[in-house]
């Protein structure tokens, strides 16, 4: 019997294929069902550390400076991420203000520590301390990151507030449009190649 | 497509934890990888996916009656609903940002519940009709899940920015949270649906049966 990992198996349907090596933007199909078995990993893990590292100055500034301002008659008032979920919080709707910690501050924040922590010691060759529960985190962590959805909302305040009155992006905007779109670059589900590779 | 060859032939599993490939006559129960545990089927995929999208179904309703927030401007206070919402830009004659919001609150959640019904019942039938269309819906659902948390953040960063004392305020009101738990629980439905069922066949099913509980 061949090895193990030399095998792949479709996580839609069960059908059982062979790895082959792919090429730049190739990605590996289902015959039987169509769903994605694997595709071209590009990134080496110094250019995942680099983004991971990137992604955490990004993260600081989203989280630090304020998304928007709105202004009107010379009264301006300014929210960052955190003012948002403090807003929910209030009365008896609490629990949607903890969903919101976690999709939008939370899950960001530990998918790039535990991406940080991991890559550096693969840097060197080895895997970190705590690697197979930091690996099955980042796979728990990935569907309720919700970052890409946060920054549409933005838009959609901007479009919805503009009209009653001023409304200028911040900082934290532009940090958050930057963000979510590199996390999904650098936590998406390749970054399972690492089991591999050290 | 009957030439494929399965997992169960080879007595493998894939590890959803790490997507590494587990013989279970090496270790039946832990991946060898990254210890997380083996499912050749997920647990009870079929009762829990129902009791899921029940649950949100029941939410869906107070989630679209009740208010989702309230606006006082200049001392008049007004509520608004998540359909008040997609109207008021309707009618202000902003249709693409209406359409945003009528498709990611009001069409996402009704295809979810549309799509995850469907799902469930021919899983349930173990029907061999469309298998891979149904694959390809599974995946949709998937993808689209949490798109419609899109209302939750729009309420939340409007909330927070008008506070401006005397002038206008706006307040989160508890449609929100009805809201943001139907997509909280159409995402535990989907998450708990096994994608497999739609490719398991009528005869294989009882000796699969079995294996599925742990």
């Amino acid at each position: 019997m061949t090895h193990l990992h030399e095998l792949i198996v479709c996580e839609y349907c069960d059908a059982v294929y062979h790895r082959t090596p792919l090429l730049r933007h190739q990605s590996a199909r289902c015959t039987r069902c169509g769903g994605v078995l694997y595709r071209h990993n590009s990134l080496s893990v110094e250019q995942r550390l680099a983004l991971s590292v990137t992604g955490g100055v990004l993260l600081i500034f989203a989280n630090a400076y304020p998304v928007m301002t709105i202004s009107m008659k010379g009264i301006s008032n300014s929210a960052t991420l955190w003012d948002a979920v403090m807003v929910l919080s209030s009365g008896s709707i609490t629990f949607i203000a903890l969903v919101l910690a976690l999709a939008i501050i939370f899950a960001p924040i530990l998918q790039i520590a535990v991406l940080c922590w991991v890559l550096g010691f693969a840097m060197r060759g080895h895997r970190a301390p705590g690697f197979a529960g930091c690996m099955q985190a980042l796979e728990k962590l990935r569907p309720w990151s919700m970052l890409e959805v946060c920054l549409l909302g933005a838009m959609v305040a901007v479009i919805k507030l503009a009209g009653l009155l001023d409304v200028i992006p911040g900082i934290g905007l532009i940090a958050l449009a930057a963000l979510s779109m590199l996390l999904i670059y650098v936590a998406g589900r390749d970054i399972r190649d690492l089991w591999g590779q050290v | 497509m009957s030439e494929s060859i399965l997992a169960d032939d080879l007595h493998v599993c894939l590890c959803h934890g790490c997507g590494q490939t587990c013989d279970l006559r090496e270790s039946a129960h832990e991946c060898v990888r990254c210890g997380a545990p083996l499912h050749r089927r997920k647990t009870n995929p079929i009762a829990r996916g129902w009791a899921f999208l029940f649950a949100a179904l029941i939410f869906y309703i107070p989630a679209n009656v009740l208010p989702v927030m309230r606006t006082e401007m200049l001392g008049q206070g007004s509520d608004s609903t998540i359909g008040g919402g997609v109207l008021e830009f309707w009618e202000a004659g902003a249709w693409d940002i209406a359409l945003i919001i009528f498709i990611a609150s009001i069409g996402v959640p009704a295809i979810k519940f549309c799509s995850l019904a469907l799902l469930l019942i021919t899983a349930q039938r173990r029907s061999s009709w469309a298998r891979r269309q149904r694959s390809q819906l599974f995946r949709f659902v998937e993808l689209i899940g949490y798109w419609s948390m899109l209302d939750v953040m729009v309420v939340a960063l409007v909330a927070a920015l008008v506070q401006l004392h005397g002038l206008g305020t706006i307040e989160p009101r508890p449609g929100i949270l009805f809201f943001g738990m139907v997509v909280v629980l159409t995402m535990f439905s989907a998450m708990s649906f096994d994608p497999r069922l739609i490719w398991d066949s009528p005869s294989q099913q009882g000796e699969r049966s079995d294996g599925a509980g742990d």
